[in-house]
């Protein structure tokens, strides 16, 4: 185990020194910064002090080595446009993004786990086939079309919630979220769900194959040989078997849905990194959108560190010495 | 009578028609005997003990016939009272040891929830029962084997596993469905012994599926053979294996090698089992058969009685069943 996370460990350091890479020479080539900030009718002497204060006269090698360098002091630069250290941007728009990320994947879990489990136990009833088709709409319909949609019904026509921004903030053991307060949780449902609806497709038809795969089991067969109950057979040996998969993909889902709530925050005026890369990116921020890859990859290298650590202790027979090798 | 199926049929309603998977069963055991029931791979031996637990699924169902448990029908029992009698009072050991445990529960786990579906005690005395019906099937260090996960163990040592879960709750009747035909044959014969003394010592009685003669012949007290969802002749052990009736039986016990035969080229049933969809009339077994002839075309009568055989054209042995 310990063996195994250090080795993890080591290559996830190789992972991000290359992504660091990638993004740093990748952003540089989307366009010059110093078009939008100076003005047009700037002179020749105040574009230089301009472009030396931010640091752009350096040649790129040089201004890769002086971002690695202050990246690995925690300093992943300083945004053009706030004129604060692109990190701590960041760091004050990740909140609201995971708390709309990790209700979602709740949503996905709590909906689809069910839902699926059901339509795989009775496939032929009404029900079975109404979640099917139901997930159907929920793979292909457009996100930002289901959002509109979310809006118009709830928050105009029937006005039960609302549909912009994050509500009241409380506070638990020192950290600020929308989670904590009823008005937040309202305003929190519709993204929510909004980001969710794809993912509980997903677990819907993940869980539904899981259970058809495994009923007809030999080991589902013995457990009611044993004079168990339906109940347990299903929500015990049924269940463990099935959530192997589920947990990779759920575990993979964080990070997608990260990635995805740049559409959801931009529909709901949600205040997270989402809203803020698309700003970025507008505005050809660099240092910003940088930090924003880099602290993303590193989100997806913990995740999946995370998905690998409890698929080992779902399934017995994975042992983490193996992988990974 | 520990054990009393009268009639019994199990059909399957498919796509392609109605499977008779059995048709027509009935045979006994009585307390601490062992019956072999014998057959052909096909020939509706599993469903015989899955419709005796109760466990038939669809598109299979029970359309006829009893299964007497001492003296009571157990068909179409609710089923919270058929759970009460599976693997309580009537346990099943299945063909593949691979297969029957949960890959991701323990050991533990699985044997405790066993005893505590039908005893109401604690993990601790349901776990020192657990630990001791291992060491009855013969595991070594059972406390640490309780601790471990299904593919930690050979073949063998789960199919010891999934007898001892048999065991646990002191069952009047076992189905075991062809518990040894996925081991070796020295592993094969450890459990055959094994099985065999604790049934005796704690006179269960105990139905062995099995496709091998061989196999009940040094263990059963009595065998039915099977064919095409009926049975097709029953006796002891002796009298079915030394003197055949039905040319079925006869060609079985020309397929396997045995001691009297030694140095005899060993004898095939020509062809394979027909399908149950299309069953030819008459009897099942006549297109394969080298002594068939017009009087096969009508179905021959039922077997009864201790000793039958479903043929009118039988070898030596005893006549057709409703002569017995
Ligand atoms: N789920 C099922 N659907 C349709 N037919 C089945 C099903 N299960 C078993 N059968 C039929 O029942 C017959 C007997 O099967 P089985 O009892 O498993 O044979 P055996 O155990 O003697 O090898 C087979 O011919 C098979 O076609
Ligand atoms: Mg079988």
């Amino acid at each position: 185990m310990t063996v195994f996370i250090i080795r993890r460990l080591m290559q996830s350091g190789l992972v991000l020194l290359l992504m660091s890479l990638i993004v740093f020479f990748g952003v540089f080539a989307i366009g010059d910064p110093v078009e939008i900030f100076i003005a047009a009718d700037a002179d020749q002497a105040e574009r230089e002090r301009a472009i030396a204060a931010l640091g752009l006269d350096r040649p790129i090698w040089e201004q890769y080595f002086f971002f690695v360098a202050n990246a690995l002091k925690g300093d992943l630069g300083r945004s053009f446009v706030f004129n604060m250290p692109s990190i701590d941007l960041i760091l004050m728009r990740l909140p609201a993004t995971l708390e709309l990320a990790l209700v979602a994947v709740a949503m996905s879990v709590l909906i689809g786990v069910p839902l699926g489990m059901y339509a795989g136990y009775r496939p032929d009833s009404v029900g079975a086939k109404t979640i099917m088709a139901g997930s159907i709409f929920g793979f292909s319909l457009p996100t930002f079309w289901v959002g509109l949609m979310l809006i118009l019904i709830f928050a105009v026509e029937l006005g039960w919630l609302p549909s912009t921004g994050r509500g009241e903030l409380g506070t638990f053991l020192g950290v600020q979220s929308s989670l904590f307060t009823w008005n937040g949780l309202s305003h929190l449902f519709l993204p929510a769900l909004n980001l969710a609806l794809f993912n509980i497709s997903l677990v819907i038809r993940l869980t539904r194959a899981g259970m058809r795969e495994n009923l007809p089991m030999d080991y589902v067969k013995f457990a009611r040989a044993k004079g168990l109950s339906q109940r347990r057979v299903v929500l015990v040996h049924v269940l463990k078997n099935i959530l192997i998969p589920i947990v990779t993909v759920v575990g993979l889902e964080i990070g997608q849905v990260i990635a995805f709530a740049v559409v959801t925050e931009t529909i709901f005026a949600w205040p997270g990194m989402g809203k803020l890369i698309i700003d970025s990116i507008n505005n050809l921020d660099r240092p910003v959108i940088v930090a924003y890859l880099l602290i993303i990859v590193i989100m997806f290298i913990v995740i999946n560190l995370i998905v690998d650590i409890l698929y080992s202790i779902l399934d017995p027979r994975v042992r983490l010495g193996d992988m990974g090798k | 009578m520990t054990l009393e199926v009268r009639n019994l049929q199990t059909h399957f309603h498919t796509k392609a028609g109605v499977v008779r998977a059995v048709d027509g069963v009935s045979f006994s055991v009585a307390e601490g005997k062992i019956l072999g029931l014998v057959g052909e791979s096909g020939s509706g031996k599993s469903v015989t003990g899955f419709s005796i637990m109760g466990l038939v699924d669809p598109p299979g169902r029970i359309v006829g016939g009893q299964v007497l448990f001492q003296g009571r029908d157990i068909v179409g029992l609710p089923e919270a009272e058929i759970r009460k009698l599976r693997g309580n009072r009537i346990a099943m050991i299945f063909q593949d040891p691979m297969m029957t445990l949960n890959p991701v529960l323990k050991v533990e786990t699985q044997m405790i929830e066993a005893i505590r579906a039908h005893a109401d005690v604690d993990r601790k005395t349901a776990w020192t029962r657990a630990r001791d019906a291992l060491g009855q099937v013969g595991i070594p260090s059972p406390e640490e084997r309780l601790a471990s996960y299904p593919h930690q163990f050979s073949g063998g040592m789960r199919q010891r596993v999934a007898i001892a879960i048999a065991l646990l709750n002191k069952p009047d009747l076992i189905v075991a469905d062809e518990p040894t035909t996925a081991l070796d044959v020295t592993i094969q014969g450890q459990i055959l012994y094994e099985v065999q003394k604790l049934a005796r010592e704690t006179r269960t009685a105990l139905i062995w599926i099995t496709h091998d003669l061989s196999v009940v012949a040094s263990l059963a007290d009595e065998i039915c053979v099977m064919y095409a969802g009926r049975i097709v002749e029953r006796g002891s052990v002796d009298e079915v294996l030394d003197a055949p009736a039905h040319p079925y039986t006869a060609g079985l016990i020309g397929s396997v090698p045995s001691r009297n035969a030694k140095g005899q080229p060993l004898t095939q049933i020509p062809g394979v089992m027909p399908s149950m969809l299309n069953l030819p009339s008459g009897c099942a077994f006549r297109l394969r058969c080298a002594h068939a002839d017009a009087r096969c075309e009508v179905a021959p009568p039922e077997p009864v009685g201790p000793r039958g055989v479903r043929c009118v054209r039988p070898l030596a042995g005893p006549r057709t069943g409703a002569a017995a």
